[in-house]
């Protein structure tokens, strides 16, 4: 299927991917480019074919319920992003991490 | 020394001949001298460097040294190890520090190696030149206008100039051996499930494999013995008994080591796109092998053509889910502003990754969108199952499957940058291993025009100690894996 300019901008905000205009014409030209390589997959005949998600036949382990992790919040949140007010500081709070307000 | 094996430097350590500080101050200044040419470092800590190597030597004295106690070792940017820069050659974790250990790292750490430094690589991964990473690109040793292939270009180039003893990559489409071959050193990629994942950035985890690069055969089998094992921590990692990787080695002499071997040839590895001096490389390396003993038998891989458009919906697939949990909120690159949180997402990627893992995540985002995902993905992990199937057939007539590591030689920085179709054809010949997850292995077998080619080895599932004898007996009457490029960098004036 032929992608035009309206899709790449549909893909990237589904992928939360900025994108101007110049770019988006850029994107459209390579991606066509490797959705024609993917394209030769339709030539072959797949009736019936088990799909393989996995090279290794073997099934998700459980493990006992117990507690295996210790609080590293601190350790954590030492990496978090910097904060946008030129502090410096790392953009957590009360062990919480500080985004832009979602509700009003 | 610089162009010692991991086992004369294992026991030039034990003698007392020299010291883990010296040997690892050997290749610092090394490292100094060539990293400013080469850039196969992101980041080196020497501080913490020889705090290690401090380490080993007390241990060494002690006498409870292990088989790579004391030798330094570089480790490919994609493992996390604690206190560590660890980029995966991303603007998006430019600033991260790692809080913890991959596997991997746990692993040369537990057997006193020294960990010199975080090596380049193509950024996530995704790259195999070496020309996507953040932190520019890296030169191939044996010819500073050409790339050392990717996206275990750092280390690759660290091997073959010497800057370190060995050191580790990792594979998803062919991100060990393709720089093997381009760059002339011994690389390996092990049965998905043999080396845990733990700690190792996640590009495509149904295909992702740490594996050992090195000069040899010989000292991969030393590294896959620290590398390989059960990891609980890693969902796939396989719970098999522990095994030792150089045991068969030594019974690779005399006359004819391999006698009762068949090498099978699969023709579409040996047809049209081929480069002509590779295959002549090639041919020699088989008719070598022919004169071990080995028997040489005509096979047929007929989907393996496929590999490349089922392995570029899969793996983008896998990485438009990985890369995720960049949002910029917890660590990794947040943009200065925005408006709201939905832009602080779309900014902070926009701006933290680089075009080529933006054009993955698309590609990825396409396929698995509703209303694609049974005529990409599904389509996909259907051929994924005849290609699988190619090698189980395979197997029966032959014990090692061989052929070329790469389609050419190293090509030149920038001949294929800007064009992502031509870029991915570079992994033409080991993408199918990823996605059977076999084993694969590239080896040193001559040169092209002053350039190194490599030959590919590709065994059954868990059949590393194997394919590692075979490639250590044509190491044995060969002396490929231990040229070395002159390297012709004015010295840094101090």
């Amino acid at each position: 299927m032929a992608l035009n300019i309206t899709d790449i901008k549909s893909i990237a905000h589904l992928a939360r991917i900025e994108i101007n205009e110049q770019e988006a014409a850029t994107t459209l030209t390579k991606l066509s480019g490797i959705l024609g390589l993917i394209e030769q997959m339709q030539a072959v005949d797949t009736k019936d074919i088990t799909p393989m998600s996995h090279s290794q036949n073997v099934v998700q382990r459980l493990r006992e319920d117990v507690v295996t992790q210790t609080n590293q919040r601190e350790e954590f949140q030492k990496i978090a992003p910097i904060l946008g007010n030129g502090s410096g500081l790392p953009a957590v709070q009360d062990g919480l991490y500080l985004v832009p307000q979602v509700i009003e | 020394m610089i162009n010692s094996s991991l086992k004369q430097l294992s026991q030039m350590l034990a003698k007392k001949e020299i010291s883990s500080v010296e040997l690892t101050q050997t290749f610092l200044s090394r490292i100094n001298q060539f990293n400013p040419s080469i850039n196969a470092f992101i980041t080196l800590d020497e501080a913490k460097t020889l705090t290690q190597a401090k380490a080993a030597d007390v241990r060494i004295a002690a006498g409870k040294a292990e088989a790579l106690t004391g030798i330094p070792f570089a480790q490919k940017d994609i493992f996390c190890a604690k206190g560590w820069q660890t980029t995966c050659g991303s603007k998006m974790l430019a600033n991260f520090i790692a809080p913890y250990d991959a596997h991997v790292i746990s692993q040369f750490d537990a057997a006193g190696a020294v960990n010199l430094g975080k090596t380049n690589m193509d950024e996530f991964a995704m790259g195999s030149s070496n020309e996507t990473s953040y932190f520019g690109g890296v030169k191939n040793p044996w010819d500073f206008e050409r790339v050392p292939g990717g996206s275990s270009g750092g280390s690759a180039a660290a091997v073959a100039a010497r800057l370190c003893a060995a050191a580790t990559g990792t594979d998803t489409g062919g991100s060990i051996r393709q720089p093997a071959s381009l760059c002339g050193f011994t690389g390996l990629k092990p049965t998905y499930g043999l080396v845990s994942r733990y700690g190792m950035i996640a590009f495509a985890s149904s295909l992702d494999q740490a594996g050992p690069m090195a000069k040899s055969a010989e000292d991969c089998s030393m590294m896959l013995n620290v590398m390989a094992g059960f990891d609980e921590r890693d969902s796939t990692s396989l719970n098999r008994p522990k095994e030792d990787y150089t045991r068969g080695l030594v019974s690779m002499q005399g006359d004819k080591p391999l006698k009762g071997l068949r090498i099978g040839l699969p023709k579409e590895y040996f047809a049209e796109g081929l480069d002509a001096g590779v295959a002549k490389v090639v041919q020699d390396a088989i008719a070598e092998y022919k004169k071990l003993g080995a028997e040489i038998i005509d096979i047929s891989l007929p989907n393996s053509k496929l590999s490349i458009p089922v392995y570029y919906v899969l793996a983008p697939a896998e990485a438009s889910s990985n890369l995720s949990r960049y949002d910029g909120v917890r660590y990794g690159h947040r943009a200065e502003k925005y408006t709201d949180l939905m832009d602080m997402y779309c900014k902070s990627r926009a701006e933290g990754f680089g075009a080529e893992v933006k054009r993955r995540i698309l590609i990825g985002t396409y396929v698995l969108s509703a209303g694609y995902y049974d005529a990409y993905y599904l389509k996909a992990q259907q051929i994924r199952r005849l290609i699988a199937d190619d090698f189980v057939q395979a197997f029966k007539k032959c014990d090692i499957i061989m052929g070329p590591t790469a389609p050419s030689t190293a090509f030149k920085a920038g001949e294929k940058a800007d064009d992502p179709v031509a870029m991915y054809l570079q992994d033409v010949y080991t993408i199918a291993t990823n996605l059977a997850g076999l084993p694969g292995m590239s080896i040193p077998a001559g040169f092209s025009n002053g350039l190194p080619v490599g030959l590919q080895l590709m065994g059954n599932y868990f059949d590393e100690a194997r394919m590692l004898d075979i490639a250590h007996a044509y190491q044995q009457v060969t002396d490929w894996h231990v040229r070395m490029p002159e390297l012709k960098i004015p010295e840094v004036a101090a």
